[in-house]
């Protein structure tokens, strides 16, 4: 612990665990409040180099290894900027493939990140590794109420593999299904699929709506005060998810950019990547079709592996919450209990959305459009994502990956400060976080899985390149 | 099996009989270290997809699991300490898997594990190395750790290497991308009740890894008959239009995926890409052509007699029964010496 008069105490969480890969949260507290805070993730990768000179095609494929639990997101995203650049769409059977795919690998997410990620921050859990040792002393629910959240935790183990059922059915295998192609899928359609899946669906929104929802509203009955931490403004950003039709002419869930609580449609030429603080070279900020990735552990003044992505120089938040907000489905605020609960109430109705696709699916009708990739072009794909807004942005050159661009939802919601030195949307949650003992900020994590961070997606990120000064609370 | 027991001090959240079993149980299991490093957690997900038994009777009847990022309740420090005392206090005992990378570049600074007790970043680098030295079995799951790929594919921007690379003990390869969840829970299993399981030259369990996709194909028939599918999404055999099944050692054909055994890739009418493959992506892409990628710059994909003939037959439209028995006979030979020999510098006996 840093303990300074005017800077107040540092807190460190590294590695914060339950996040999809290895992240660091760094804050300072002043009279039992976060001031300032500090994000970043610990690993980098560099997929974008690793995608140059291959075939397009590929992409759907490769950029899948980005993130085990979304690659279904990165799939759709790559196939709607390869079918961009080749000017084609998939038949009518091959969205819904498609979306059903993504829509179970979503649920999958879902429900896994709830209950493996998110319920140890608030339950007593059992006497059984990896649970303990456990994350906190701050579980305040009726014993009855523990116990049945318990089980639900490894009932959901169950359910979240009966979600991979949909993709290893249509997508031969989970995670990294085969299925979402540029072009559409590749399955197809006959009764006894959609039987089966009607089947698998009917189980999982059966879970959502008896096990889930009444365990997330348990978890904000005894955690109330979580309605008005995390808090931020009505900042969001969302991409469309799942296209209605082939044309993508409207989504199920619509794109739109709320800035300051006002609706407008996305223009994805508003984008830029902030560098400042960030130990990448190049233009300070670029929009991603131009934006490079060129690592220098060196850059002076760096702090962050991770670019700072903002729309018209907004941090703007994406998930399930900004999803729904923006749809007019749920309104009631921006917290940690309102992302919960959003995250809970999306799954339902994806769960219900998918049993209308199963039954618009057309026998005999085919699933791919046949396509020639051309020898030059750009391309973009945008979509929604599990966690918010995915985009991937592509130029071809001879046949071949000239240039490939990622930005991912975790970028957006975990990123760092911008050139400006405005925070980004987790940073901005974390400030105004009362925390009642330093030495376990369980607040902190509360706050943190509450955007269900993904690091493996962010891939460029803070490295811890100087020691941590010996007296702060290391966690 | 481990037979030591150890008077270790419990950390009780509650004193219950449901606790007291628990703790009965958790005599009996076999500790494991699922550490996580340059990786898309691609596999403990699958891991979770497990369905006999599934993930939670194999938390609570089979594996101790002490740590996983992705997964334990403790955070920060108390999750550090963790790692940092199932050193000390199981050493010679434990299993350690690493899925992911071991990113060499930069001094190891592209992925961490966490900071240590001291106060000091713990590279994830540095950290496999450690935990493999006090370990009992090391195991690497997954493509990314047994190969070092697909993260380690050209230019390789991390430095990214394989397990066996950086460890001094011999690792045993699960490789897959990710691996099949009766891969990993069979291997642990062979280890906790057998010991080691029988192993291919490139340390794979003959088990899983014996054969080939295409010696094992349910559309074998179609090869052998020439009949190719020519677009994604056909019914018949997908050689032609990039299925690496037969340089590809795995046995999706006959398991299938995932917990449920369901359907598999080229059952769901796309070819295989070789996800098992020492060349996974380097010499597996392009997808969806039948040829390795010979065009890609600062890619040294060696002159291979069996690429070559299999080329050649094919673009010349060669007897298909020719290119089949080409594939299947002495060629495949050639290609499985002509793996690379990325993964295993160290190797272990056959028992």
């Amino acid at each position: 612990m840093t303990t300074d008069k005017n800077a107040g105490t540092r807190i460190v969480i590294n590695p914060t665990t339950r996040t999809m890969g290895a992240s660091q949260v760094e804050v300072r507290v002043k009279a039992g409040r976060v001031v300032d805070a500090r994000c970043g993730a610990t690993v980098f990768r560099g997929f974008e180099l690793i995608l140059r000179d291959r075939d397009p095609r590929d992409a759907a494929y490769i950029t899948q290894r980005i993130c085990g639990i979304c690659p279904t997101a990165h799939a759709t995203a790559a196939s709607f900027a390869v079918e961009d650049l080749a000017g084609i769409r998939p038949p009518h059977n091959g969205n819904l493939l498609r979306n059903l795919i993504f829509a179970g690998d979503l649920l999958q997410n879902h429900i896994r990140h709830f209950y493996l990620f998110t319920v140890p921050d608030y339950v007593r859990v059992p006497e059984i590794r990896p649970l303990t040792p456990p994350s906190t002393t701050d579980c305040r629910l009726p014993r009855a109420e523990n116990q049945r959240l318990i089980d639900n935790y490894f009932q959901s183990i169950d359910v979240s593999r009966k979600a991979y059922e949909i993709d290893a059915l249509l997508g031969g295998k989970a995670p990294h299904p085969h299925g979402i192609l540029p072009g559409g899928g590749s399955v197809p359609v006959t009764a006894i699929t959609v039987l089966n899946l009607l089947s698998i669906v009917k189980t999982i929104y059966r879970f959502i709506e008896e096990r889930m929802l009444p365990d997330v509203y348990t978890l904000a009955e005894h955690y109330p005060e979580y309605f008005e931490i995390g808090a931020r403004g009505v900042d969001f950003l969302n991409f469309g998810l799942f296209p209605v039709d082939p044309e993508a002419s409207a989504h199920h869930f619509p794109g739109a950019a709320m800035i300051g609580g006002r609706k407008e449609a996305v223009d994805s030429g508003e984008i830029s990547e902030h560098l400042r603080y960030t130990h990448f070279e190049g233009a300070p900020v670029e929009h991603p079709s131009r934006g490079d990735t060129r690592p220098n552990p060196d850059k002076p003044g760096g702090y962050s592996w991770a670019k700072a992505p903002r729309y018209r120089g907004r941090a703007l938040e994406g998930g399930p919450l900004a999803q729904l907000w923006t749809c007019g489905d749920y309104r009631r605020g921006v917290s940690v209990l309102d992302r919960l609960i959003a995250r809970v109430l999306l799954s339902r109705e994806v769960a219900g959305l998918m049993r209308k696709w199963l039954t618009a699916l057309k026998p005999g009708r085919p699933v791919f459009s046949h396509f020639q990739v051309p020898k030059s072009g750009v391309g973009v794909g945008l979509t929604g994502a599990m966690r918010g807004p995915l985009g991937h942005w592509l130029e071809v050159e001879g046949g071949r990956i000239k240039h490939y661009q990622i930005i991912t939802p975790t970028a957006w919601n975990f990123s760092p400060h911008d050139d400006q030195g405005g925070p980004g949307p987790v940073e901005e949650a974390l400030i105004g976080t009362p925390v009642a003992d330093p030495n376990e900020p369980v607040e902190i994590g509360r706050v943190l899985h509450s955007f269900d961070p993904c690091m493996s997606c962010v891939a460029h990120v803070i490295v811890v390149d100087r020691p941590v000064p010996d007296r702060v609370i290391v966690f | 099996m481990s037979s030591r027991t150890r008077p270790r001090r419990a950390l009780r959240t509650e004193h219950t009989p449901q606790a007291a079993a628990a703790d009965a149980d958790r005599r009996e299991k076999h500790p494991l270290v699922w550490l996580e490093t340059n990786t898309c957690h691609g596999n403990i997900l699958s891991l979770l997809n497990s369905q006999n038994p599934d993930f939670g009777v194999l938390l609570r009847e089979l594996l101790d699991l002490y740590w996983s990022n992705t997964l334990m309740g403790a955070k920060g420090f108390k999750s550090i300490d963790v790692l940092e005392k199932v050193m000390v206090e199981r050493a010679g005992e434990y299993i350690l898997v690493v899925e992911g990378t071991v990113p060499t570049a930069a001094g190891g600074r592209y992925a961490y594990v966490g900071l240590r007790g001291n106060g000091e970043p713990w590279t994830v680098t540095d950290a496999v190395v450690e935990l493999a030295a006090a370990a009992k079995h090391v195991v690497a799951v997954g493509s990314c750790a047994a190969w070092g790929l697909p993260f380690g594919a050209h230019p390789n921007p991390t430095g990214s290497k394989p397990v066996s690379a950086v460890v001094n003990q011999p690792v045993i390869n699960v490789p897959g991308c990710p691996a099949h969840p009766d891969w990993i829970i069979g291997t642990l299993a062979h280890l906790v009740w057998y010991g080691i399981p029988e192993l291919d030259a490139e340390n794979r369990p003959v088990v899983f890894y014996g054969e080939t996709i295409h010696n094992l194909c349910q559309r074998r028939h179609y090869f052998e008959s020439g009949i190719f599918a020519r677009e994604i999404g056909e019914p018949w055999c997908l050689y032609k239009i990039g299925c690496k099944g037969p340089v590809t050692y795995a046995d999706c054909p006959s398991r299938q995926w995932s917990g449920e055994h369901l359907n598999w890739p080229v059952g769901a009418n796309t070819p295989c890409i070789g996800c098992t493959s020492p060349e996974f992506l380097e010499r597996t892409a392009p997808f969806f052509e039948h040829l390795p990628d010979v065009h890609l710059p600062g890619v040294r994909v060696r002159p291979n007699q069996v690429g070559l003939a299999t080329g050649v037959a094919t673009a010349l439209g060669i007897g298909l029964h020719l290119a089949g028995s080409l594939l299947t006979g002495r060629l495949q030979k050639e290609w499985k010496k002509g793996l690379g020999k990325t993964g295993s510098k160290f190797r272990l006996k056959r028992k």
